[in-house]
């Protein structure tokens, strides 16, 4: 028993450490109780309805057919491999929206930052309007309002009669690998590598002599350079398969579904919209001081951008972009409404109502996105740490 | 004869000559300063005709607005008789016509409501958030689902269109943030394992897609219940929507805890109060306070994302107009449905976030360091 100031004795339940243990087991014990009620309740739910639990469904045959797999499916296959595909279509679409609405948005947020009045209303409008609608308004209306209205296979739109768009969808050259394709990725990988030593290089004779080499150029030349002599040493080994139409539909090319482009679009423009934002409010927040001081130091504008403003923005923009990237995943899930085969769609969906396995299949999804998020939170902090403004 | 070299009439200013003011000037100065920039603005000048005016063209030029059946489309641009045939539906949803009447109630009570707690100059906020967190709810719950003082019940399956979209978003404010204003301290005790649970609790529902959180909502909590409990689609959407939406208030709301300098806890320990008096006085009106922009960002995403209860199956406003989008009297109107519905949501969150940024500006006053 403690005394307060005074001297007094002080009431048991007064003491803030008592309290503190009282007020936590009490948390703990409704909490259990909780886990207890739910837990009971569903199992005597589930033995009403005759439903089994447990991960065996996984490896029965799921039976029903999925309209874009990148690995080899068939109905034949197991609800595990649905498990997959879905997944991999959700990162398929998720990879290809990252990259143009990061095009965009950074197009975008600089944009909003130009001297030229128009440009910079125009880009300011952008964000304005796309951020402001549901993006499952956008995705619906690209869909349905804009693909749907898109010509028959035989009127298809096409671009230099290579790319063709039509109600079915987008189809593009194929790109068929001959013997010897293999060299090229390997050189790709080798100019990577050697970039990567050159900027090592480069960094520290910059140190030691105070002299740059032109990185950027040096840099790119080896990473486009030295898989593209390959590829011409080889002899071209690759063979484009051009769409064509034949009847009523085309041959050859690879057909990349409406949904998917549908999916790809309305993620990229809504995305880009607060990308543009973040950029926007990233360049701003480095001070005027900083582009001042470097001005006095008589340093080029090209330098000042690369070595003194981008660094510093870098610093605001990385960690929201990174959430931007985690919302741009976890909200790719609306491909359900557009049936679009992605992990919600052919798992949460079709999967479930044709098991009725909800809870395993709720929580195996739900897992998913959490490990993608835990994992990528996780990079971010070792990011953060390391560009934390070292204060003395 | 220094008096008459000294003027006692101000002489009016000289205009600026011609070339310094004027359209022409301000073109020159905005516009094409320099090559490049005015390249840029001759593109952008294109694209904006090339992009915008078929657009105009279509919605507004050649459009159809008058008419109550398809017969009254020209097919020349878009056919707005689609949206104003069905205008009440899409305001009411399914609810019975002899009692849309109470619905109509409810949307002036909740305007008049805003208005007083929005406009600063209208005195009483403290009246006005009560009636507005205990008083509404209760006469909306009253005069929207009915089966009290005479009044026919409504079933919510009768819900719909706007009218829903909206019961959705205002509940689901008024749920998330006490919800979040308890995670966010929770996240910031002492205590370990207040803190844990917190933690965990934010976590979990920020790292996963609403939807799936629908879908658990509305196959899986009808699990966790006794066999007896019947629970309404509805309300099932109504809780997986505020428990989401409480873990990211949570996040806004530490962020504006983590703002208010130490010192202020520590004076209220000083004075010997309590925490609950600490954190109700002093904390937490600083803190809210700080972010209120945050909290009405929030409260944009949120009503964006009631239209995903339309994948649950409720009718939702643009639950209505897609469903009327499959109505073979009227079948390819795709286009003006969804710009429509896209225009109804735009202008709610483009005046919540204009709010937002007035409000953020009326209170930099007081944090100036």
């Amino acid at each position: 028993m403690s005394r307060s100031p005074s001297g007094d004795r002080v009431a048991l339940w007064r003491n803030p450490t008592f309290r503190a243990y009282v007020l936590q087991g009490v948390l703990l014990a409704a909490l259990a109780a909780l886990i207890g009620f739910i837990v009971a309740n569903t199992m005597a739910n589930l033995e009403a309805r005759g439903i089994s639990t447990g991960f065996g469904f996984l490896d029965e045959r799921a039976g029903f057919s999925i309209p874009q797999t990148l690995i080899e499916y068939s109905g034949d296959s197991t609800y595990g491999r649905t498990f997959v595909v879905g997944l991999l279509n959700t990162l398929l679409v998720s990879a290809l929206g990252i990259v143009v609405a990061t095009i965009i948005g950074f197009a975008v947020g600089i944009a909003r930052l130009s001297s030229n009045w128009l440009l910079a209303r125009l880009a300011t409008a952008y964000v304005e309007i796309f951020r402001n609608i549901p993006l499952l308004v956008q995705i619906l209306f690209w869909y349905f309002a804009v693909l749907q209205a898109l010509p028959s296979p035989r009127q298809s739109l096409s671009l230099l009669e290579v790319i063709f768009i039509n109600v079915r969808g987008l189809v593009i050259p194929d790109p068929q690998p001959l013997s010897g394709f293999a060299a090229t990725p390997w050189a790709l990988l080798v100019g990577l590598i050697a970039a990567i030593a050159l900027g090592v290089y480069a960094k520290r004779r910059q140190v030691r002599t105070g002299k740059a080499l032109p990185i950027y150029w040096l840099g790119a030349g080896l990473i486009i350079g030295t898989p593209l002599l390959v590829f011409l040493l080889t002899g071209t080994p690759l063979e484009w398969s051009i769409p064509e139409l034949t009847g009523f539909n085309f041959s050859g090319g690879v057909r990349i579904l409406p949904e998917l482009v549908a999916l790809w679009l309305a993620l990229s423009i809504y995305t880009a919209a607060f990308i543009a934002e973040i950029v926007r409010s990233g360049i701003q927040s480095v001070p005027d001081g900083q582009v001042e001081a470097a001005n006095a130091l008589s340093l080029p504008g090209g330098i000042t951008l690369r070595k003194v403003v981008i660094p510093q923005a870098m610093r605001v923009i990385v960690p929201q972009l990174t959430s931007q990237y985690l919302n741009l995943i976890k909200n790719s899930s609306l491909a359900t409404a557009i049936g679009y085969p992605d992990l919600v769609a052919v798992f949460s969906g079709t999967t479930l109502n044709q098991t009725g396995q909800a809870i395993e299949i709720v929580a195996m999804t739900m897992a998913v996105y959490l490990v993608i998020s835990l994992v990528v939170s996780a990079l971010m902090n070792v990011y953060n740490a390391r560009t934390l403004l070292k204060e003395r | 004869m220094a008096g008459e070299s000294m003027r006692d009439v101000m002489i009016e200013a000289r205009r600026p000559p011609n070339a310094h003011r004027g359209v022409v000037k301000w073109l020159q100065r905005n516009l094409f300063n320099g090559p490049i920039n005015s390249v840029v603005s001759v593109i952008t000048i294109g694209v904006l005709l090339w992009a915008l005016w078929p657009f105009v063209q279509w919605a507004l030029i050649q459009a159809d607005w008058l008419g109550d059946s398809r017969q009254a489309c020209s097919g020349e641009g878009a056919c707005w008789v689609f949206i104003s045939a069905r205008f009440e539906s899409i305001i009411y949803g399914f609810y019975p016509e002899a009692a849309r009447w109470r619905v109509d109630i409810v949307f002036a009570l909740m305007a008049g409501l805003l208005a007083w707690l929005a406009i600063p100059r209208i005195p009483g906020k403290r009246w006005a958030a009560i009636i507005a967190v205990v008083g509404f709810p209760i006469a909306a719950y009253v005069l929207l689902l009915g089966g009290h003082f005479g009044l026919m019940h409504v079933s919510t399956r009768n819900w719909g269109g706007l009218m829903l979209t909206l019961t959705v978003a205002t509940i689901g404010i008024v749920g998330s943030l006490p919800i979040g204003i308890v995670l966010a301290l929770g996240r910031r005790s002492n205590m370990p394992l207040v803190r844990a649970v917190s933690v965990v609790f934010i976590e979990f529902w920020r790292g996963v897609p609403l939807i799936t959180v629908l879908f658990m909502a509305s196959v899986m909590l009808p699990l966790f219940v006794p066999t007896e409990v019947e629970f309404d689609k509805l309300l099932r959407a109504l809780v997986g929507i505020m428990l989401f939406w409480s873990a990211y208030m949570a996040e806004v709301i530490r962020g504006g805890l983590q703002a208010i300098p130490s010192g202020q806890d520590e004076a209220g320990k000083a004075l010997g109060l309590g925490y609950w008096h600490r954190m109700g006085l002093i904390v937490l009106p600083q803190a809210l306070k700080l972010v209120i922009p945050g909290i009405v960002n929030t409260f944009i995403a949120l009503f964006k994302d009631t239209s995903l209860v339309l994948i649950i199956g409720l009718f939702d406003l643009l639950a209505i107009i897609r469903a009327g989008l499959t109505d073979s009297d009227w079948l390819g109107f795709a286009t003006e449905g969804y710009v429509f519905a896209a225009l109804v949501f735009w202008v709610f969150c483009f005046s919540m976030s204009r709010y937002s940024q007035y409000i953020e500006k009326r209170l930099q006053t007081g944090h100036t360091n």
